[in-house]
């Protein structure tokens, strides 16, 4: 335990260090591997009692039958359109306020900020409930606008706070020489500020993205069978004969792997922006 | 860090909404630029603060008002006036002991995730910072994606694992002398299958735990644990009265993050319970959903879903004055 890093000898004693890492490394991976792995064997060797840590075989058969369960496509039509909704409106809606906060001294401005805050931190599924009723009585329930407008409950907070600490380590002397230089506070926004913010709005927008993606609770509650989405969708491989595992992997397979693409992109971005200057005291 | 996750995430192509049309340009500046002007942060505000309140805002005072009615199936399709009834909701759910046996059970199970989530992530980070840099770029990749899994397929993928017939968990645990497991169903009893779901939590956790806690250990100046060393501190000595003082706003923050999060577990009790979790799988979420949905009382149900929020209110204050106090909300 000690002597570890007092950076003279340390060749040797890194081995049993990196011997622990590759232990959590393969214990922090194994689920992902067995997913794809039962994704891609044979429907036949998931059923042995006692199954092989490798592959046995490369099959693409458990992926066709899990398009072929239950429709696929319209799922993901249904989410993609729901989430791009979500985002498009969250960013611009979320930019706008964010500026106000960021950029604008005025009354009220800490009370905005700590009721953001404060939104952020209400657990969704304690508001299920009232906004199954409100839904119902304004004729969403069972309509994707209804699902896109709750969606921005969670994500405008989510964007609002993240788009403001990317503002915020914006200096305001670029700005200011802008406007000296006659622009006004718009041109200097749109011409300073905007290309400085663009990678922090894209790495905002694609979490965002996949979180409206991932959401489960109120797409199933909000929606009905014929309208499932994406998430909802896994679902059916589970029937009162049993679940069809392999299909059922294979499908998770394609719903994991594209967001998890995703978030490998932007996941070091937004580390960044959540953790800036906490540390400072 | 690892080569993999640092390419930078400008060149993104995918959802890219908002492309050059920010703020609204009309009714911007004009004058008092350096003011700004008092209307003009409101008018930013205004779309923000509209949508909030009424899919953010009105649900919760609904919340509240519900709590306090009589509301069944019969008000819901308006057949009834909703009817008001006083503390009823309330002494119905605290005098009934299913109802505290959820409590503890909820309370138990988010403290369990917590704890183990916390010192995990504590552990991981450490480690990370010893390793060899290819071992520390293997584990961030897998730690990166299993944070990204969605919470529905990783909860699938868990199921799959600990399946009673076929689930490799029990064949490899069989394995071990003296151990037979083939044909062990998890989910017979609430504690083990509970145990299992705490596992999953955890286990999606902990990634974004040690990432951020990874970051934090970075700022943490060599200097003075250099100087703490000299000075014959040990390496749990360093530990504790250097890295771990200096960690102190960072470790709050995810603490009480997670007491949130663990405490409103839902998709992955439900979906592990095939969307009928028994009895003994009841958290105050599945528990309040349950009522409302499936016993067609959502008076009670908004009754339990606001002591929920109620009991959670004081972390979210703790939450609140540390990143006041970290001068993120300045």
């Amino acid at each position: 335990m000690s002597a570890i890093s007092t950076g003279g000898r340390p060749r040797k004693s890194k081995l049993g260090w990196n011997l622990l890492g590759l232990l959590v490394f393969l214990t922090a991976g194994f689920p992902v591997y067995w997913m794809l792995n039962t994704a891609i064997k044979p429907a036949k060797d998931t059923i042995d009692p006692d199954p092989s840590l490798f592959p046995t075989g490369f099959t693409l058969a458990n992926f066709r039958r899990a398009l072929a369960i239950a429709d696929f496509w319209g799922p993901v039509g249904r989410s993609l359109i729901v989430s791009l909704s979500v985002v498009v409106i969250g960013m611009v809606v979320g930019l706008l306020a964010a500026l106000a906060i960021s950029r604008f001294a005025f009354r009220g401005r800490k009370v905005v900020i700590v009721g953001i805050l404060a939104v952020q931190m209400v657990p969704l599924v304690a508001m299920i409930i009232p906004v199954f009723l409100l839904l119902n009585d304004l004729e969403q329930y069972d309509k994707l606008s209804g699902l896109i407008i709750t969606y921005l409950t969670f994500i405008l907070p989510f964007t609002v706070w993240t788009l403001r600490g990317f503002i915020v380590n914006i200096p305001r002397e670029l700005e200011e020489a802008a406007m000296v230089d006659g622009c006004s506070r718009t041109g200097a926004f749109i011409r300073v500020v905007f290309p400085l913010l663009a990678p922090g709005m894209v790495a905002t927008s694609v979490y965002a993205f996949i979180q409206a993606w991932n959401e489960y609770i109120y797409a199933l509650m909000l929606l009905s069978q014929q309208h499932q989405t994406a998430t909802v969708w896994l679902g059916n491989f589970t029937t009162k004969h049993g679940t069809e595992y392999a299909p059922m992997m294979a499908g998770a397979t394609m719903m994991a792997v594209p967001i998890v693409a995703l978030f490998l992109l932007v996941q070091r971005k937004m580390a960044a922006g959540l953790t800036a200057g906490a540390v400072k005291g | 860090m690892s080569a993999a996750d640092t390419t930078t995430p400008a060149k993104v192509p995918p959802p890219r909404p908002a492309p050059p049309s920010p703020p609204s340009a009309p009714n911007a500046p004009r004058r008092g630029r350096i003011s700004g002007g008092a209307a003009t942060p409101w008018l930013l505000l205004a779309p923000c603060l509209l949508i909030l309140a009424l899919v953010m805002g009105y649900p919760m005072v609904r919340l509240v008002t519900l709590s306090f009615q009589k509301f069944g199936q019969s008000q819901l399709w308006g057949f009834q006036p909703a009817e008001w009834v006083g503390f009823a909701n309330f002494t119905g759910v605290l005098s009934d002991t299913t109802f505290w046996q959820v409590v503890l059970r909820t309370i138990l199970f988010a403290a369990g995730s917590v704890i183990f989530t916390m010192v995990l992530g504590m552990l991981v980070a450490l480690l990370l910072q010893r390793v060899s840099g290819w071992v520390k770029t293997m584990v961030n990749i897998v730690l990166v994606a299993s944070w990204g899994m969605p919470i529905i397929v990783a909860t699938t993928v868990f199921k799959w694992l600990f399946d009673s017939d076929y689930g490799i968990l029990n064949a490899l645990l069989s394995k071990l002398p003296g151990v037979e497991l083939i044909g062990h169903n998890w989910f017979a009893s609430g504690p083990q299958g509970l145990a299992v779901i705490m596992l999953l939590v955890v286990w999606g956790a902990v990634p974004f735990v040690v990432i951020t806690l990874s970051a934090g250990l970075t700022q943490v100046p060599a200097e003075l644990e250099e100087a703490a060393r000299l000075d014959g501190a040990g390496s749990w000595g360093v530990f504790r009265y250097v890295t771990l003082p200096i960690l102190k706003p960072i470790i709050v923050m995810l603490t009480t993050l997670s007491v949130i999060w663990d405490m409103g577990v839902f998709p992955q009790v439900f979906v592990m319970r095939d969307g009928h979790p028994e009895d003994e799988f009841q958290l105050l979420t599945t528990y309040s959903y349950d009522r409302a949905f499936q016993v067609n009382d959502y008076a009670q149900g908004s009754a339990i879903a606001l002591i929920t929020v109620l009991l959670l209110l004081g972390v979210v204050a703790v939450y609140m004055r540390q990143m006041l106090k970290i001068g993120e909300v300045e």
